[in-house]
């Protein structure tokens, strides 16, 4: 530890003092500034697999989207001569993929049965209608992600208001609210759903919104309702109140955006949730009606040829499946990156 | 003080932590050893590497962590070197660790006498009876009143005090041979901790543990340990007996600290506080570290960082002062009135002069 | 004594409960009355829970208080009633938080943060002077210009504490309460803190209400020290005579408790103890000055106990 200080090259004037005035700032900072939405999306992209979810995610909202302006199929065209044709791909001689199907034991080019010329193929074959699958499952991804998102954001503005407003009103306000939450709880969606089915004359996206928007708010507005009441007695809420902030600005400036976080993961896990229940309804029918499709109606179209045309079911289950896991993967990605305890 | 066999020998201990920002030099060349029975106080602002050097006794750095450089030598076998598996063998039995915030380091599910038995069961192969018979004296022993009654309760049930003397009683029950206290009582007011600066003198007595004192209080450290090193920027610039640190302190830094605190008989006025915060560690100053604050510094301060310079054989400090061809320089008055004062504890008895030349 | 200089506040009776009613009932303060003279500090002290945070929140009008009376500059705090006329009042009483973690928006920038008491109220011209008395209040607590477009998490403690100070010095009010602004801090930047606030006290004309529980450091700021315990005032006096010749036992015990950077002093230092159980027999207290401006809380047969205290402390003479 103690050196030897005689070995130590002294020059002249290393003993002179120093301008302290002009010395170095001692207040000083080193670390680049980062906002907090840089900081959480930097440590979003260092989670591998939140961060693919992601980017699996944008592929298929660009592909549900905008898949149409690229692949021009229309997704209800009927050509009943091509019903149920396995999908072929040019090109590609792979069973699965090269329009062979089997039937009774024998390899059979379902195309040629069909009497399809040599430049028709399906890539992912065609339906009992002879619909083009491909372009139906994006049609019908459109529809599921187009209700979930328009459901999920009338949850998410009907929680977080009924949210802020219990959390911040407390006492006999926050008591009645709470009450109204619990009753509506208890209710199960599907009994919403036959309500539903049953007020409507038809069901359709608007009836399922419904359904999943009256009964999906309240979890989120637990979920803001509990931050609230946390973050409400936080000293820079009580300073902003001392400075005399009204009450709305003090939720606009203080709470909504401490609130983003858990805002937005919960979002993460509402969208998949409001997927499935779009699938399930539609697939035991009182959910989406034909001509329009979704993910629900597709899978339930093809579970009825399930045992001979298995890939009129995998493929938009897989789809759901895929944009399931992405989601909740991802949001569980959010979490660990807006969560402070998670630094660096 | 009495017995200069070493336990721990920590020895030029480098860590950096690896962050989007570049690395963080959070300890920077540090050296000391632990004594049998003694209690070392390491001193300094929040910031200057207290925790991590801790941290890093009971290999519970955190994963962006890396020892760049030293060795901590315990039982002559270096803890680095050690496995996750081995190193769980020697926490909660042979070094023994008290947190800041008595809250976070309870298990606010399990009752206070399964936690304080815990240890005993997984280090000593206690049956739960004898461990839970063990946490009751061990509850009595940490001044909780009507132990029996309370052993089944839940943490959130007692006080910040109380609960920090369960803490305590948890890091104590297996009698470990070094007990890490970092900035026990910084979280509980004065009269509290009173009591539990008190608690641990006693219970150190009784089973003859050597105790690191973390603290950024000079008073706390006044009146708990034997020897002090004054950390600051991730390095210890001066260490020493306590009487050394109090009464005869080298290091303008220091200093800054006994001279910003009150004391009994400093006239109100003006308190000297150390002008501006300690430098980021990402990126620290060439030099000695505490330049931009020091009213001392020279133009070498901002080129080359000090050694160590002897003072006497228990006592050194990292300060340019202490060159011999440095200019002379006063103290602050409150720094001149202590070295009187250690002037005259000196004369009466011949100093004390601990063998201490393994350095 | 002092009583010529102007009373800015003052506390007759102040109780403030919570729970009122229930099982779980705390009262938290609990007949309070104490005054502030305009440009004094008047420091509370007491441990944990004894009701200083809940004193000064009341103060201020965080809390609607259960009974007393508020008067702030000749004006009844709880008759307030309009919009204008709070919202006056909150430009005068501004509060410095404990937690400067907690303190501050971790989501806003330094320069809004500091910058939000001016837009309330409207204090700035256009933008351009916005940012102008930003960085004159960053300056005068001693911070830099290019720290104003930081969050607050990348700031050290002592360095958020006076952004926290910047904040409330923005709306130039009369009277700061200070809720143990420096408990949370290192040693070394509590001077820090108390000087800036020492400082500004003396420019700006401020009364501080300086909360704490470790009396060395309130000795230093205040003129006046009250000791609370409790709920309850049991002391109050000039700074330096409570400090050095407490009357209460309370009051000595917990300066007994404050450890000093002395190892001679530490090596034989004795922690009075205290017997709280008389403060709850049922005897009638109420505060009797023992001194000239010393107070404590008494009742009838204890007066001359205290008295005689005094007359050997030499407050006064036998
Ligand atoms: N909103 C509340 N509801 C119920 N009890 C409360 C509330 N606020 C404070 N209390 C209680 O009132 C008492 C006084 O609390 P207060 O925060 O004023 O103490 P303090 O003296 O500031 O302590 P500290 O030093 O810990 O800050 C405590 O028992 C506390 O638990
Ligand atoms: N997990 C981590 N990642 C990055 N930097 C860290 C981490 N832990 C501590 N540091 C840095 O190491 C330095 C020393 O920290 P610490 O030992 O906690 O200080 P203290 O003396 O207050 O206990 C600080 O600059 C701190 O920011
Ligand atoms: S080495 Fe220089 S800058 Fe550092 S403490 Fe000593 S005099 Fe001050
Ligand atoms: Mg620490
Ligand atoms: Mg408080």
């Amino acid at each position: 530890m103690a050196d030897n200080p005689k070995d130590i090259a002294i020059k002249p004037g290393d003993f002179e003092p120093l301008d302290q005035q002009a010395g170095p700032d001692n207040e000083r900072i080193a670390a680049p500034s980062l906002t907090f939405g840089q900081d959480v999306w930097r440590r979003l992209k260092s989670n591998k697999t939140a961060f693919t979810s992601f980017i699996i995610l944008v592929l298929m909202f660009l592909v549900a989207f905008g898949g149409q302006a690229v692949y021009h199929h229309d997704p209800n065209a009927q050509q009943p001569k091509y019903a149920n044709l396995p999908p072929k791909i040019k090109g590609v001689d792979l069973y699965g993929f090269n329009g062979h199907l089997k039937q009774s034991g024998k390899d059979v080019d379902a195309y040629a049965a069909a009497g399809a010329g040599k430049d028709v193929h399906y890539v992912l074959g065609t339906d009992y209608l002879g619909r083009d699958l491909l372009a139906r499952i994006m049609y019908g991804t459109r529809i599921s992600l187009e209700i979930a998102l328009i459901a999920t954001l009338i949850d998410l503005t009907i929680g977080v208001g009924f949210g802020i407003i219990s959390g911040w009103k407390g006492g006999r306000v926050d008591l009645f609210m709470q009450r109204v939450i619990e009753i509506l709880s208890s209710i199960p969606q599907l009994v919403v759903m036959v309500l539903m089915a049953t007020a409507f004359t038809k069901t359709g996206m608007a009836s399922i919104i419904a359904a999943i928007a009256i009964t999906g708010w309240t979890t989120m507005a637990r979920l803001t309702r509990a931050q609230t009441l946390q973050l409400k007695n936080q000293d820079f809420i009580l300073a902003a109140r001392t400075l005399g902030e009204s009450a709305p600005k003090i939720a606009w400036k203080h709470l909504l955006p401490n609130l983003s976080s858990v805002i937005i993961i919960q979002t993460m896990f509402t969208i998949p949730s409001a997927i499935f229940f779009e699938a399930f309804l539609s697939y035991i029918g009182i959910g989406i009606s034909s001509p329009q499709a979704s993910l629900g109606t597709l899978i339930s179209d093809g579970q009825k040829n399930f045992q001979f045309l298995p890939y009129q079911m995998w493929y938009p289950a897989i789809v759901l499946i895929v944009l399931m896991l992405a989601f909740n993967l991802l949001g569980d990605g959010m979490r660990d990156a807006f969560d402070p305890k998670s630094k660096r | 003080m009495k017995n200069p066999e070493n336990i721990i020998e920590v020895r030029d201990l480098e860590i950096n932590f690896h962050t989007y920002a570049g690395e963080v030099k959070a300890i920077r060349d540090v050296s000391f050893d632990l004594r049998k029975g003694e209690t070392l106080a390491i001193v300094g602002e929040s910031g200057s590497g207290k925790s991590v050097t801790t941290r890093s006794l009971m290999g519970l750095l955190a994963p962006n962590a890396e020892i760049k450089k030293g060795s901590i030598m315990f039982h002559g076998e270096d803890i680095i070197k050690k496995s996750e598996k081995d190193m769980q063998h020697i926490r909660g039995k042979d070094i023994a660790m008290i947190f800041q915030d008595p809250m976070t380091s309870l298990d606010p599910t399990m009752r206070i006498g399964m936690q304080i038995a815990e240890p005993l069961m997984k280090h000593k192969g206690l049956k739960k009876k004898e461990a839970i018979a063990q946490a009751l004296e061990m509850l009595k022993l940490v001044g909780i009143t009507d132990p029996e009654g309370r052993i089944n309760d839940y943490p959130y049930q007692f006080s910040g005090g109380m609960r920090q003397r369960i803490v305590i009683a948890i890091a104590l029950v297996c009698y470990p041979e070094v007990l890490i206290a970092d900035e026990p009582t910084t979280a509980l007011d004065v009269t509290i901790q009173a009591q539990i600066l008190d608690l641990m003198k006693d219970l150190q007595n009784r089973i003859d543990t050597s105790i690191i004192f973390i603290t950024h209080d000079l008073g706390v450290v006044a009146g708990m340990a034997d020897r002090v090193a004054v950390m600051y920027a991730g390095k210890i610039v001066e260490y020493g007996t306590v009487d050394e640190i109090f009464f005869n302190p080298q290091h303008p830094y220091t200093w800054g600290l006994l001279n910003s605190m009150p004391t009994l008989d400093t006239a109100s006025g003006s308190l000297r506080a150390i002008p501006g915060t300690p430098p980021d560690l990402l990126d620290p100053p060439v030099g000695d570290a505490f330049a931009a604050r020091s009213d001392y510094a020279m133009k070498i301060d901002t080129e080359k960082e000090p050694p160590f310079f002897k003072v006497s054989d228990t006592h050194y400090a990292a300060t340019w002062l202490l060159h011999p061809d440095a200019p002379k320089v006063t103290p602050p008055a409150e720094i001149v009135r202590r070295q009187k004062k250690f002037a005259a504890m000196q004369k009466p008895k011949a100093p004390i002069s601990n063998s201490d030349s393994k350095e | 004594m002092p009583d010529a200089r102007k009373k800015i506040l003052e506390v007759h009776h102040l109780k403030q409960y919570f729970n009122v009613g229930k099982r779980d009932e705390v009262r938290a303060v609990d007949d309070v009355s104490f005054d502030i003279y305009e440009g004094e500090t008047f420091g509370l002290v007491g441990e944990s829970g004894s009701g200083k945070t809940t004193a000064g929140r009341a103060i201020i009008h965080l809390y609607e208080p259960t009974s007393g009376e508020i008067i702030f500059n000749g004006q009844d705090v709880s008759k307030l009633h309009t919009k204008k006329q709070m919202h006056a009042f909150r430009r005068q009483i501004q509060m410095i938080f404990q937690d400067p973690y907690a303190s501050l928006n971790p989501r806003m920038k330094v320069k809004d943060i500091v910058a939000e008491g001016i837009d309330i109220h409207g204090l700035a011209k256009d933008d351009a002077d916005r940012t102008k008395q930003v960085e004159d209040l960053l300056e005068t607590v001693g911070l830099n210009k290019d720290h104003s477009s930081r969050y607050p998490h990348e700031f050290s403690g002592g360095q958020r504490q006076r952004i926290g100070i910047a904040r409330a010095l923005a709306v130039e009010p009369k009277f700061i309460i200070a809720d143990e602004p420096i408990s949370a801090l290192d040693v070394s930047i509590q001077a820090q803190v108390v000087n800036l606030l020492k400082e500004l006290q003396v420019k700006q004309n401020l009364t501080y209400l300086f909360i704490a529980h470790d009396l060395s450091m309130v000795k230093y700021i205040s003129d006046r020290i009250g000791v609370m315990h409790y709920g309850k005032i049991l002391e109050i006096g000039p700074a330096d005579e409570v400090y050095n010749h407490p009357l209460h036992a309370y009051t000595k015990s917990l300066i007994s408790a404050v450890p000093v950077p002395d190892p001679e002093f530490e090596r034989n230092r004795i922690q009075v103890p205290y017997d709280e159980s008389r403060e709850k027999d049922d005897k009638k207290r109420r505060m009797v000055e023992i001194a000239p401006g010393h107070f404590i809380r008494a009742s009838e047969d204890e007066v001359a106990m205290y008295t005689q205290r005094a007359v050997d402390a030499g407050l006064i003479n036998g």
